[in-house]
């Protein structure tokens, strides 16, 4: 069958990606540059059999879609900025809870309600170390309409897999743009769902992990009897004070990421074997990074290109790699210097880093980083 | 390569990020690549709003314009502030109440605004009187698909004075080109 094309926005296949991969409860806060996902959700979630509700504000939405998938329904949030800094303490509860579910932040310039309609990345670190506490974070980079609806499904698969909340960190330059997609048929599509519980309903114990450090995850009002809190918990899911069990569980929700990266980090490289110079950027800004390398290309600089699809966890393994053999590595993004702080920590004194930065509100044009790369060379 | 970078800009509520959207969808039912960007401010209307369209035979990684083709203005305010980007030998096309007397290019004025208000009698219509003329001066998309765009995404009930809009667009772009 022929697939039809088709102009679509950032956030248009976000809300479509999201419903194919099983989405049937958002709860939101419209908020510019991510209103369109409320938008849409709304429009078309009733038409699948899901709910929509537009909550007082994002505290109340990020609790109710971790209440709403506790219950078994497949759950996301979107919001931009100050709304993702209002969801950190939901953010938390659903990592320690284990409750699946997808955070979509289409960042825009800040701090504070900052630029509302403009792009920015200021929210990298914010993904990472945002609620408090030691915890670890799957966060998502789409740079292209088409791999947002593919990463909106990839945000859900591995939030089912893992019982994480997975963030969905888009730009404002990805969710606003429209471009010609052609969607895969929903057949091709690979759809993963939480992990049940077998046996008696009696034995269940809701945080007891298998082997692969993942519990199984009953549907809250099936029978299964739990208890959920954000206070360390044994396997029972009840609070304790026990400095065994503690240990034990933040250590588990940590190891359940680490022992599972290689399933979940994901990169893309271009013309990285004979590359002197490699621009390292997510986003919005791989887009300018793509035309300043062939811009550099044409002129005879063997210029490559690195780009974390998964900014957490960051491919590391990889970019060690190319630090053998790569100079200078030039990152740019749309902050005053974030993702350049991780680069810096894997890369040591392996290779020299230099930095594009920008935060007046546009977009990194590929003329300021073939500009930087030429005065640096 | 087959390449048009294009800015449509005016005021906010003029409808100029419709238009881009339709130019983006006219030039995928041609079989071409398009990407379609915006900028505006927070506000509802009033403002300098921009929607950038670009249409390619190949892949395009950069989604904004960075040599603009084809330029078109319908306020003064956005004259005045996009205006420059446009490359030498690129399309400029103004509604007659801007004044472009200090262009370097040559200037395709057209009473885009005047002919929707007054001759068509609906001002919402601006936005495609505006694309009729573009594309009669620069065949940056097919007619026939430009006609196919606008009607599926226009109101149900409002197809023939769309149709109607583009007609006079068309005849005040041939015009221009005399």
């Amino acid at each position: 069958m022929k697939r039809k094309a088709r102009l679509m926005q950032g956030n248009e296949a976000c809300v479509e990606g999201a419903i194919a991969a099983g989405m049937r409860f958002f709860a939101g806060y419209p908020i510019t540059p991510s209103t369109e996902i409320a938008e849409l959700s709304s429009e078309k979630l009733p038409c699948v059999g899901g709910k929509f509700i537009q909550m007082e504000d994002e505290i109340a939405s990020m609790a109710a879609i971790i209440g709403a998938s506790l219950t078994g329904l497949k759950s996301m949030t979107a919001t931009s900025g100050p709304g993702f800094s209002l969801k950190q303490e939901n953010l938390g509860y659903a990592g320690i809870t284990e409750v699946p579910c997808v955070v979509v932040n289409v960042q825009r310039g800040g701090p504070s309600t900052g630029l509302p309609t403009s792009p920015a990345q200021g929210e990298i670190m914010q993904a990472r170390w945002g609620t408090h506490g030691d915890h670890p974070v799957i966060a998502l980079t789409p740079s292209s309409v088409r791999e947002t609806f593919d990463l909106t499904i990839r945000a859900f698969n591995l939030s089912e897999k893992y019982r994480i909340p997975v963030i969905l960190l888009m730009d404002e330059v990805i969710g606003h743009m429209r471009e010609r997609v052609e969607l895969p048929d929903t057949s091709e599509l690979e759809i993963i769902d939480r992990k049940r519980p077998a046996g008696n309903k009696e034995d269940y114990k809701a945080y007891k992990a298998d082997e692969d450090l993942i519990p199984p995850m009953a549907n809250f009002g099936e029978g299964y009897r739990y208890h959920v809190t954000g206070l360390v918990h044994d396997e029972t899911g009840f609070p304790s004070n026990s400095s065994v069990v503690a240990d034990k569980l933040v250590r588990r929700l940590a190891d359940k990421i680490e022992m599972h990266k290689d399933d979940i980090i994901q990169w893309e490289e271009q013309n990285t074997e004979d590359a002197d110079i490699v621009i390292v950027s997510i986003g919005g800004v791989s887009r300018a990074a793509d035309t300043a390398m062939k811009m550099l290309r044409s002129k005879g600089l063997k210029v490559g290109t690195f780009r974390p699809i998964t900014v957490w966890p960051f491919p590391e393994k990889r970019l060690e790699e190319l630090a053998e053999k790569v100079n200078t590595f030039v990152v740019a993004e749309m902050n005053l210097g974030q993702m350049v702080l991780e680069v810096e920590r894997i890369i040591k004194n392996k290779a020299k880093i230099e930095r594009v930065n920008k935060v007046n509100g546009e977009a990194i044009y590929p003329e300021e980083i073939v500009t930087k790369i030429e005065e640096v060379l | 390569m087959d390449k048009h970078e294009i800015r449509l800009s005016g005021s906010g509520g003029q409808g100029l990020i419709l238009a881009g959207i339709i130019l983006a969808e006219a030039a995928i039912i041609d079989g071409k690549n398009a990407v379609q960007t915006q900028s505006y401010g927070p506000e509802a209307r009033g403002g300098a709003s921009k929607a950038e369209v670009i249409i390619s035979t190949e892949k395009i990684d950069f989604p904004k314009v960075r040599e603009c083709d084809i330029f078109l203005s319908l306020t003064q305010k956005s004259y005045d502030q996009y205006s420059k980007g446009l490359k030498e030998g690129g399309i400029m096309i103004v509604d007659s109440i801007v004044n472009a007397n200090n262009a370097k290019n040559k200037v395709y004025s057209a009473p885009i605004i005047d002919t929707a208000a007054h001759v068509i009698g609906k001002a919402m219509v601006t936005n495609i009187v505006a694309l009729g003329a573009l594309v009669a001066i620069s065949n940056a998309v097919t007619r026939e698909a430009l006609e196919q765009a606008v009607l599926s995404r226009v109101p149900k009930g409002t197809e023939e004075l769309n149709k109607k809009a583009l007609e006079m667009g068309y005849i005040m772009g041939e015009n221009a080109i005399k």
